[in-house]
């Protein structure tokens, strides 16, 4: 086993990199430069830390790996972290998506540069623990503690209305996350641990399970979002500052679709069967009606806001599924989505950072000044709607064909879905982009600077690599779905 | 006649409150009284330290693990609001150096009350508390807030302190004894008289913590007093008459837990919930955190009402942890000082982060504590809390405890929201004040950095529960 805490490294390194932005001083723009590399290079670090992890990651053990465990609270509440085949994709895309965001706050962020990137380091570290914790104290104390680093994201460097979206944000999460805490500690005195590996192989009466079930499914329903719960998400979307976005759609939302597939479906696979037509139905109304809903905005951040609860839809039923196929479908489905909802978010950034307005019809015809520019943005709204050789088609795809296998019913409603995808995705970048420019102020528009293009390049290699060739994802993820649904199976008879 | 030296802490502090008062009337040097004063509490926690565990004088005076821990809080509040007063006297209008001497008697008074096993015992030590503390909310003469802060309180005081006298004469004469240990093995259960006497003790000790429905005076007194002494209020007295009220109920009444039980659950969850909504509409910071201290009383009697030893250890861990955050927020507003002259109102925290961006964010975190957000200790004291309450099967008062969680979080951010998100004022140079420092910096990283190792915590209350379980 590899000797090195390195799960551990990459929890803390942010949190050194925030001791040493302390000691740097904010007072002119050579040091918030300095601050803003100091930052980068600390974030990307932690993501070649998170690539080497990928690369010795053991690909035919469905068991955690690289776990670490040292006594912390009492007996039964420790310091237990650890990796699958699930988790580590989610933690690489975070470090990923990280220095990504510092390098596209560069220039938008104007004002308290060095608090602005210290909470992102702190977003991150509680991001990755996240990912890695493997005791539910743990999870708990991670999954709510981001919601700290983001309420101050939102609230300081939001736009108008950001004092409404970020208490919404905060409050709509909290309220659904105590419900989990109180289940957390039913669950650690029935028990008697909180360790994961160890209740994996719990088994809960029936009765247990379906409260339990329910008080999770309320921390993990609001922050995925499913509908009707969905509505802080827009909110907190259009007034977080670009990069704010680009995490919360890439990664917070990931972190209840994870918790779904780690600790709903693996604690209380009873329970998940009994409500699985709820979830299935939540799904696709969700699917349904934000898709609807995104069709009639004027607001681009809004549209892809919905766009992404629609996502999320999509993976919920694929989780629920029980099949490996839809559990990789999900997976998938939650990595793509990272990367193109946090790409369309990039490239809402650029259009709003050159002309200070993210309504639709103040656009038009982008095409014949930003040639680039439009180039990548249909990269992304294609991946966005699915087409196939990106990265949105293989997970939708197979979580299509684990619901068919399920239910013919489900895959035609949420088929629909797929459709209304290319319509509101396709109507978008038709007023965005093409058209007469007729508008003078777009005349002025300058394509995309070599930042971005740093920016856009590894979003779009990934997008279309996934797409064309996504065995070695698959792989990855595999063993762990393998073991995740035979478990699930085993407990079930 | 038993050895006096069995109570050395308790007379070392009497007697150096009396040196203190001589010395004062000769030593015009107001400073050097306080900094004597607190170097015999702190001689006085070495005091304590050391002591044996026994019970002594007929049972009804017990030094044992618990009293031992809560004397350590009491003084840490104390030598606190000490240091606090060092750089307030001159512009609070509060330069006396009775100040210190009121502070040390009434130090003794809660001494004595989570020491006490007896009735007697422990009036006395309610009451030796409770004057001190009637003059130090009146102690700024000239200023008709805290004259009235002082009235207030002493009237309620009396009312309280009668009711409990009431309660006491109850339980004596449906037991026929003072002691908690005798009440326990001679009452009979099914006298109706011993019952009243228990609710009119459980009222006036519910005054003493500011539980509702007795918290009325609690945001007038916290707003009218001088802020060092608010924040004695809120650090030292609560958690002595804690410690009173956990000793009055397990070792007298222990038995009849079924019949309290009730009450202490209601006192919990009004106060929760009543603090919740009434903190939100606050504009004076001292009166928000007045209804904050009674909701996190609620939280704390939650641990007494689970009549376990988790929900005792909890009750332990959930006040050390308020203690602890006490200290920094009140250290805060009291360094809110422009050119000589205090702030109190909320909207004067506007914009801070721009001139105090360290300061700011570490009263932001201890309000994300405050509210029970991990990964900071506020959040461990509510787990613990709920913890106790789910084993004894309290699913409801924990239900309840959340939901007031949930809703308190919103006043909590809306400072949050006011120091970050709004128009910046001008400095305060009170953030500078190297005493009040002292005091912030510590107890904010504890508070921060509670998480990474909290078994230490968690052990020392388990390990002063001993004499209960």
């Amino acid at each position: 086993m590899n000797e090195l805490p390195i799960l551990s490294i990459l929890i803390l390194l942010p949190i050194v990199g925030i001791f040493f932005m302390t000691l740097i001083r904010n007072n002119n723009d050579q040091s918030s430069n300095n601050l803003k590399h100091t930052a980068l290079w600390i974030s990307f670090l932690n993501f070649l830390i998170s690539l080497y992890l990928l690369f010795s990651f053991n690909q035919q053990d469905a068991d955690f790996q690289f776990e670490e465990r040292y006594f912390w609270i009492e007996y039964g509440i420790s310091y237990h972290l650890g990796v699958d085949g699930i988790s580590i994709l989610f933690i690489v895309l975070t470090t990923m998506l990280v220095p990504i965001c510092i390098l596209a706050s560069y220039d938008s962020i104007k004002f308290s540069v060095k608090e602005y990137l210290i909470a992102f380091l702190a977003l991150e570290t509680f991001m990755i623990g996240v990912f890695c914790s493997l005791d539910l104290v743990l999870f708990y104390l991670f999954f709510e503690g981001g919601l700290i680093p983001m309420f101050l994201i939102i609230g300081i460097w939001g736009g108008e209305r950001r004092v409404y979206s970020t208490f919404k944000f905060f409050l709509y999460t909290l309220a659904g996350s105590v419900f989990m805490l109180l289940a957390i500690i039913y669950i650690f005195i029935t028990a008697g641990t909180t360790d994961v590996s160890y209740l994996l192989d719990y088994n809960f009466t029936r009765n247990e399970q379906i409260v339990l079930w329910l008080a999770f499914f309320a921390s993990f329903m609001v922050k995925i979002p499913m509908w009707p719960f969905h509505t802080w998400l827009p909110d907190a979307h259009v007034e977080a500052p670009t990069a704010g976005s680009v995490i919360l759609a890439g990664v917070l939302l990931k972190m209840a679709g994870y918790g779904f597939i780690r600790f709903s479906i693996g604690f209380f696979p009873e329970a998940s069967e009994l409500f699985a037509p709820l979830i299935f139905a939540l799904s696709i109304v969700a699917i349904i009606v934000t898709s609807l809903i995104a069709l009639v905005q004027e607001d681009m951040k809004k549209l892809i806001a919905y766009s992404s609860v629609a996502h999320m839809g999509f993976v919920t039923l694929g989780i629920f599924t029980f099949t490996v196929q839809g559990i990789e479908g999900s997976v998938i489905q939650m990595i793509s989505h990272g990367i193109v909802s946090a790409a369309l978010f990039l490239c809402v950034g650029v259009v709003y950072d050159r002309l200070h307005t993210r309504e639709i019809s103040r656009y038009g015809g982008l095409v014949s000044k930003m040639p680039m520019y439009a180039f990548t943005f249909m990269i992304f709204i294609l991946a966005s709607l699915g087409l196939p050789g990106t990265s949105g088609f293989v997970g939708e795809f197979l979580v299509l064909l684990s619901i068919f296998s399920i239910n013919t019913y489900f895959a035609v409603f949420a088929t629909t879905g797929v459709v209304l995808a290319a319509t509101y995705s396709l109507w978008l970048y038709r007023r965005m982009i093409f058209g007469a420019l007729i508008k003078d102020d777009l005349s002025e528009m300058l394509d995309l600077t070599r930042r971005e293009i740093i920016i856009f390049v590894p979003l779009i290699t990934l997008t279309i690599f996934i797409g064309i060739y996504p065995k070695p994802v698959i792989d990855i993820i595999e063993p762990s779905a393998k073991k995740i649904v035979s478990q699930v199976n085993g407990k079930l008879n | 006649m038993e050895n006096i030296l069995h109570i050395i802490p308790e007379i070392f502090i009497f007697c150096s409150a009396l040196i203190l008062l001589i010395l004062g009337l000769f030593i015009k040097n107001i400073k050097l009284i306080n900094n004597l004063a607190i170097l015999s509490l702190l001689i006085a926690v070495a005091l304590v330290i050391n002591q044996p565990y026994q019970s002594i004088y007929l049972n009804s005076y017990v030094i044992d693990e618990f009293s031992s821990l809560f004397k350590i809080m009491i003084f840490i509040g104390s030598i606190v609001t000490l240091v606090m007063f060092v750089s307030s006297r001159e512009d609070l209008h509060i330069n006396l150096y009775e100040f210190p001497i009121l502070i040390l008697f009434s130090t003794l008074g809660m001494m004595v009350m989570v020491s006490a096993n007896d009735l007697l015992a422990m009036f006395i030590g309610l009451e030796l508390q409770s004057l001190s503390l009637y003059v130090l909310a009146a102690l700024n003469r000239n200023s008709l807030l805290s004259s009235e802060a002082g009235i207030k309180y002493f009237i309620l005081g009396a009312l309280s302190s009668g009711l409990l006298l009431f309660g006491i004469s109850y339980i004596y004469g449906f037991s026929g004894n003072t002691n908690f240990n005798l009440i326990a093995v001679n009452y009979n259960s099914e006298s109706l008289g011993l019952l009243i006497g228990i609710v009119f003790v459980l009222a006036g000790l519910a005054f003493k913590v500011s539980a509702v429905p007795f918290h009325m005076w609690t945001p007038d007194v916290y707003q009218g007093a001088p802020t060092p002494i608010t924040a004695f209020f809120a650090l030292a007295p609560k958690i002595a008459a804690m410690g009173l009220l956990v000793r009055f109920l397990f070792n007298s009444f222990g038995e009849l837990y079924l019949d309290w039980q009730q009450i202490i659950f209601f006192i919990s969850i009004a106060s929760m919930m009543l603090a919740a909504f009434a903190a939100i509409a606050q504009t004076n910071i001292k009166r928000l955190m007045a209804y904050s201290s009674i909701g996190h009383i609620g939280y704390a009697l939650i641990g007494v009402a689970c009549v376990s030893s988790e929900g005792l250890r909890s009750l332990l861990i959930y006040l050390m942890i308020y203690l602890v955050m006490n200290i920094s927020v009140f250290t805060v507003i009291l360094s809110l000082k422009r050119n000589d002259a205090y702030f109190e109102n909320i909207s004067d925290l506007s914009g801070m982060y721009k001139n105090h961006p360290f300061t700011t964010i570490l009263v932001a975190l201890m309000m994300f504590s405050l509210a029970g957000i991990p990964p900071l200790a506020g959040f461990f004291g509510k787990f613990y809390i709920f913890v106790a309450a789910l084993e004894s099967n309290m699913v409801f008062l924990a239900v309840i405890g959340i939901i007031a969680s949930v809703i308190s979080a919103f006043y909590y951010l809306r400072i949050v929201k006011i120091m970050y998100f709004d128009e910046p004022k001008e400095e305060f140079d009170g953030v500078n004040i190297r005493s009040l420092q002292v005091l912030f910096y510590p107890s904010s990283f504890l508070v921060i950095l509670f998480f990474i190792y909290p078994a230490p915590i968690i052990q020392l209350s388990e390990y002063a529960i001993k004499s209960f379980y």
